[in-house]
């Protein structure tokens, strides 16, 4: 009768509380494409690409066909293109496209790595693609961008702060449709990792092999039921208990699905990715979960610890069901993909600065959050530098993908549509950093990188 | 290989019947049956052994699923390892 019970609750989780596998991400190295004439560059690539991942999405629809299971997106990250461009030269936004095509030609979601590692300096290479990413964002549709502004090693390069603060806000007034949505395929990073599956912020880096598998997994719901279904009385440790149990059958069903993806597409498995990664539907919602412990709405005192525990209770499940685990690892808090986050920003109970607070507890970072239109690009450049020097001082992953709203205002909604969802305008502190932002250089690597 | 088929519906008389026979049509061996009505809810748990490759799974597990829907029940069919994963170690 176990088993019986054991193949409901499976069914249910997938049926009703949304377990799924948000992606399976074919990382490709391009270092083997690099040429100085960039034309020859971006065939290479073309080739590459559309080779190595031809039946990535076929393999996919099968396996999750087979285990019942849904496998939402296939998608390809590459290796940093500022690489590639530092050896041709040329205009960067050539390689966005030749990606593009690629990326359309295998019929996957996205492809990410038009990104630049930039935490302690920058070369003309690194700096043209950073330039260039308003362009290749509002010319493509496919390509995920990210840069690299700081390390917990190198400390945090204030001069791209500033680039990015303004690249951003380029991106956004470019957008076609004025639906600013090229800034949700842009992330800035500070200790970004290499074997990220998720966008926008994946990337295939260089210390990687030819060819890899990495899997996110995703399911809030099925923790918040599994949380409900423990009644109010329940301790905190008790419900990290649930929490990891949960976990621990979530990243099986991501480390099964990777295993088997890399079989078939004969590529090596590299990790599983053990987030929880919220959509806007109802219910599959990180919001929810923290709800769920006990909560009146998200936002509010209590919000950070119970991240904190939920965050460190999903790695610890789930660190023994993968042979491998990496990635980002942890909760993800993205505003607008997130109903239980869109209803309480607009509520009033989720401000700027409490996520900025949750994010020192849990993976990523200010994520998808819609700011007013006219946000300065020195406001933009701080909240990034505020937000880096959380990751950098903290030893982990930070990151932020704002969305400035041209030509809306605070408390006005912002539409994306699809796994993007809505958001509001959230107000930002008026204070202007312009002289810190414009003094450049670097913040210097904080005492505890020196362990040697 | 082996795989799980689930089925669930409001209960009325012949509904296993119905789904064994869409199994033989298919050249599915049952190897194992459990089946239980609660409240007037009909839940039905095969283990079965599907023959041909990945993509006949595919296949069959849709023709399997449509033929659910023909009757107004839910019919699941799943590669048995994501039972095994899940719930062992």
């Amino acid at each position: 009768m176990q088993i019986l019970e054991n193949i409901r609750e499976t069914i249910r989780m997938i049926d009703e509380e949304f377990l799924d596998i948000r992606t399976v991400t074919m990382g490709i190295s391009l270092l083997d494409c690099a040429d100085t004439d960039i034309d020859v560059s971006c065939d290479k690539i073309y080739r590459k690409i559309t080779e190595k991942a031809a039946d990535l999405v076929k393999t996919s629809r099968e396996i999750s066909s087979e285990y019942g299971i849904p496998v939402v997106q296939s998608r390809i990250s590459v290796t940093p293109i500022a690489l590639l461009a530092s050896v041709s030269g040329g205009d960067p936004v050539k390689y966005a496209h030749a990606l593009d095509r690629a990326a359309k030609t295998v019929g996957v979601s996205f492809i990410g790595g038009y990104s630049a590692l930039v935490q302690k300096g920058m070369t003309p290479g690194d700096e043209a693609l950073i330039r260039s990413i308003p362009r290749a964002l509002a010319e493509t549709d496919l390509v995920c961008s990210s840069v690299n502004i700081g390390t917990t090693k190198a400390g945090i390069n204030m001069d791209a702060v500033k680039l990015m603060g303004e690249i951003v806000r380029e991106a956004a007034e470019m957008t076609p449709e004025g639906k600013c949505n090229s800034t949700a395929k842009l992330v800035v990073f500070c200790n970004s990792v290499e074997d990220n599956p998720f966008m926008a912020g994946a990337y295939h880096g260089v210390s990687e092999g030819d060819c890899v598998i990495n899997v996110g997994v995703s399911g809030p719901g099925v923790v918040k039921m599994a949380i409900r279904g423990a009644g109010k009385d329940s301790t905190m440790d008790e419900i990290a208990e649930i929490i990891k149990k949960t976990a621990f059958k979530i990243t099986r069903t991501g480390q099964l699905v990777g295993m088997e993806a890399s079989k078939r597409l004969h590529v090596p498995f590299g990790i599983v990715d053990l987030s929880l990664a919220p959509t806007p539907a109802v219910g599959d919602s990180v919001a929810e979960i923290l709800e769920e412990i006990g909560l009146e709405e998200v936002g509010g005192p209590g919000t950070t610890a119970c991240l904190a525990m939920l965050n460190d209770a999903v790695k610890k499940g789930g660190v023994m069901a993968s042979s491998s685990v990496g990635g980002l690892s942890g909760a993800f808090i993205p505003v607008s993909e997130d109903q239980g986050m869109i209803d309480a920003a607009i509520s009033g109970s989720l401000s700027i600065e409490k996520l900025e607070a949750m994010t020192a507890v849990c993976s990523v970072g200010l994520d998808m959050i819609v700011i007013p239109g006219d946000t300065p690009a020195a406001s933009i450049s701080a909240i990034i530098a505020d937000e880096a020097a959380i990751g950098m001082i903290n030893n982990k992953t930070t990151a932020c993908r704002l969305i400035p709203a041209v030509g809306l205002q605070e408390g006005d909604m912002l539409e994306f549509g699809g796994l993007l969802g809505h958001g509001p305008v959230m107000p930002i502190r008026k204070a202007s950093p312009e002289v810190m932002i414009n003094r450049g250089g670097r913040i210097p690597a904080p005492i505890h990188s020196l362990k040697n | 290989m082996r795989a799980v088929i689930s089925t669930v519906g409001k209960d009325h008389p012949g509904i296993l019947a119905y789904v064994a026979k869409e199994c033989a049509d298919r050249n599915i061996n049952i190897e194992d049956v459990t089946q239980k009505v609660l409240q007037d809810m009909f839940t039905m748990i095969m283990i079965v052994e599907i023959p041909g490759s990945h993509s006949d799974f595919e296949s069959i597990a849709a023709a399997m699923e449509a033929a659910g829907e023909r009757e107004n029940l839910k019919i699941h069919v799943m590669h048995e390892d994501i039972f095994n994963a899940m719930h062992t170690i």
